[in-house]
C-alpha cells in the first residue's frame, strides 16, 4: 500500500509575524489554523485529524492544543523530532487519510523564541529531563551552531568543501528573500559578505546561520474527493520517507544525513527521480545543512554539494535547482526554531503557481520538501515529502 | 586565563560505574562479550547485536580528533570535538589546555580529566 495520490494539500498558511511579543504560543496556533482553513475554504469543525509537535504546544502537548482550539477529531499524532516534525506529519497525515482514519487533517506549528530572547544557536540547551546521552554530552557545551559546525568541518576536511561554496547557499536565499515582504532579512548578500561576517563556531559564520524568528504555520491535507470539491489549485502528496540517524554506538560519521535513507524511500514511492524535481525546499538551519542534504537526496554526487550550490545554481531563474524561494530559514523565517513546516508551504505555493512572480518556477509540476530535525552533529530525523501539481 | 565552568554530568544507575571510574582518572567504554564490538556512550544492551552481555573496559586514553569546532560566541571560547579512541568508538569531548587555533582533524590527543561544577570529573583531551 502507498500514500501516492491518496491525499492532497488543500490549505497552507505562514504567519506573517516574525516577532510576536503581543501573542501567546496558543494564539499563534489558532491564528495559523484559521489562516489555513480560510485558504482551503474549510471551517474548524471540518477537521477530523490533528497533528502538532509536543515541543511547541504548551502543557501536555497535543491534548492542551486540541482543547484550546476546540477540536473534535478521530485521529491525533504529536510526533516530535524537532524541526522536521511537520514534514513527517505530512506523510503521517497522508497515511491516516489513505487508511480512512480521517479525511481532513490539520497540522500546526507556532512559537516565539525571539520574543523570549532565546540565544537559539549559541547557548547550550539542557533538556528539562536528562536524556540517556546527556551525561556524555552536556558537560562539553554542545549548542546548535557548534554541532552543525563540526559536521561542516568534517565535510570540508573529507571533500574539500570551502566556506565560499557554503556561502553560495546564503547568497541564493538572499536573492529570493528580497522579493518576500515578510522576510526578516531582505538584503541581497554576496559570498564576501558571508565569509567576512563574524565567526560563530568555526567554520560557520554569522551569515551561515538561519534567523531566529517567532510565528508559525499550518497545513491542511484532505482526501481526494474533498480536495476536488474545493476551489484551490490541486497539489497531491506522491511520496514520503523518514529516517532517524544517530551516533551509531560510537561509529560516528558526520558527513552524511538521514536523507540517504528518507530520500530513496520518498522517490521510490513517488516514482520520480531527483532530475524530475523542478523546485526543492531544503531545510536551511545552516548553509552546510543544505549542501549535505542535496548530496544525500541525490541531486549531486556525494562530496560535490559545495560545487553544486556554487555560482547561483540554487537561484530561481538562474540555476538548475531553484530552492527556498521564500528566502528559507536563512533569510525569511525559522518559526519556533523549526523550519520544516514552511518548507512544505513554499513548495505548495510553487506547485500552485502562487510564489512571488520574480521567483515562481515555470511549469513547476513536481516539488520536494526535505528537512532535518535535531542536529547533524549528534542525532536527527530526516523527512522527505514529494508533491505533484494536479 | 579563566576556564569555562563545566556543568555537572547527569549520572544514573546505568552510568554510575563510568563516573566512579572517572573520579579515579579512568575512562571506561563498554564492550560486548557476544559480538566483541566496543561502543560509546555506554549502555546496557549492545547497540550492534543487542546482546545484554556488555562489560566495562578501560580505554587507553589515546585518540585522534575526528572533527572539532571552536565556539567563538561564548564568554570563554572553547573547542568541542569528537575524538576517535584507539579502541574504536568516537566520543564527544572538549579539546583543552592548548591554543584553540592549533587544533586539527587527525591530530593525536590524550586523555585528561577536568573538574565539573559539583559532580564527578569529566573526560577531555589535549594534544598528545
Amino acid at each position: 500500500m502507498s500514500i501516492k495520490d491518496k491525499a492532497y494539500i488543500v490549505g497552507i498558511y505562514e504567519h506573517p509575524t516574525r516577532l510576536a511579543t503581543d501573542k501567546t504560543v496558543m494564539m499563534l496556533h489558532a491564528e495559523v489554523a484559521a489562516g489555513a482553513l480560510a485558504d482551503a475554504g474549510l471551517t474548524k469543525n471540518d477537521i477530523d485529524g490533528y497533528f502538532c509537535a509536543a515541543g511547541d504546544t504548551p502543557g501536555l502537548g497535543q491534548i492542551s492544543a486540541a482543547d484550546y482550539l476546540g477540536l473534535k477529531t478521530k485521529h491525533i499524532d504529536s510526533t516530535d523530532v524537532g524541526g522536521s516534525s511537520y514534514l513527517l506529519q505530512v506523510g503521517h497525515a497522508a497515511e491516516a487519510i489513505a487508511l480512512g482514519k480521517c479525511s481532513i487533517a490539520l497540522i500546526t506549528l507556532a512559537g516565539r523564541p525571539r520574543a523570549e530572547g532565546m540565544a537559539t544557536g549559541t547557548q547550550p540547551r539542557a533538556p528539562a529531563v536528562p536524556m540517556p546521552e546527556s551525561g556524555f554530552e552536556s558537560p562539553y557545551a554542545p549548542a546548535t551552531a557548534n554541532m552543525y559546525a563540526m559536521a561542516a568541518m568534517r565535510h570540508m576536511h573529507q571533500y574539500g568543501t570551502t566556506s565560499e561554496q557554503l556561502a553560495w547557499v546564503k547568497v541564493a536565499a538572499s536573492h529570493h528573500a528580497q522579493h518576500n515582504p515578510h522576510a526578516m532579512l531582505r538584503d541581497v548578500v554576496t559570498v564576501e559578505d558571508v565569509v567576512n561576517s563574524p565567526m560563530i563556531a568555526d567554520p560557520l559564520h554569522r551569515l551561515d546561520c538561519c534567523v531566529i524568528s517567532d510565528g508559525g504555520g499550518a497545513i491542511i491535507l484532505a482526501a481526494p474527493e474533498i480536495a476536488k470539491s474545493l476551489k484551490r489549485p490541486l497539489v497531491k502528496v506522491i511520496g514520503a520517507g523518514e529516517a532517524p540517524k544517530h551516533q551509531m554506538g560510537g561509529k560516528v560519521d558526520l558527513t552524511y544525513s538521514g536523507a540517504v535513507w528518507s530520500g530513496p524511500l520518498a522517490f521510490a514511492e513517488a516514482g520520480v527521480r531527483p532530475a524530475d524535481v523542478k523546485y526543492a525546499s531544503i531545510y536551511d538551519s545552516f548553509t552546510i545543512t543544505v549542501v549535505m542534504q542535496l548530496e544525500d537526496l541525490g541531486f549531486c554526487e556525494k562530496g560535490q554539494g559545495g560545487r553544486f550550490v556554487s555560482d547561483g545554481n540554487l537561484i530561481s531563474g538562474v540555476g538548475k535547482l531553484p530552492f527556498n524561494t521564500d528566502g528559507g530559514g536563512l533569510c525569511n523565517n525559522h518559526p519556533s526554531n523549526r523550519g520544516g513546516l514552511t518548507k512544505v508551504v513554499e513548495a505548495v505555493r510553487q506547485l500552485r503557481g502562487e510564489a512571488h512572480p520574480a521567483v515562481q518556477v515555470k511549469n513547476c509540476d513536481i516539488a520536494l520538501a526535505h528537512g532535518t530535525g535535531g542536529s547533524l552533529g549528534t542525532r536527527h530525523a530526516a523527512a522527505t515529502v514529494i508533491m505533484e501539481r494536479g | 586565563m579563566a576556564e569555562r565552568k563545566i556543568s555537572t554530568p547527569a549520572v544514573n544507575l546505568e552510568t554510575q560505574p563510568f563516573w566512579d571510574a572517572a573520579a579515579q582518572g579512568k575512562l571506561l567504554i563498554k564492550k560486548c562479550t557476544a559480538c566483541g564490538e566496543p561502543h560509546f556512550y555506554p549502555r546496557s544492551h549492545c547497540p550492534f547485536c543487542f546482546s545484554d552481555k556488555t562489560e566495562w573496559a578501560e580505554a587507553s586514553g589515546k585518540g585522534t580528533v575526528y572533527t572539532y569546532s571552536v565556539m567563538r560566541r561564548a564568554p570563554i571560547p572553547y573547542a568541542i570535538a569528537y575524538v576517535t579512541l584507539a579502541e574504536g568508538p568516537t566520543m564527544m569531548t572538549n579539546i583543552v589546555d592548548c591554543d584553540l587555533d592549533s587544533i586539527e582533524i587527525g591530530q593525536a590527543v590524550r586523555l585528561v580529566f577536568k573538574p565539573s561544577e559539583g559532580g564527578p570529573p569529566v573526560p577531555m583531551f589535549t594534544p598528545a
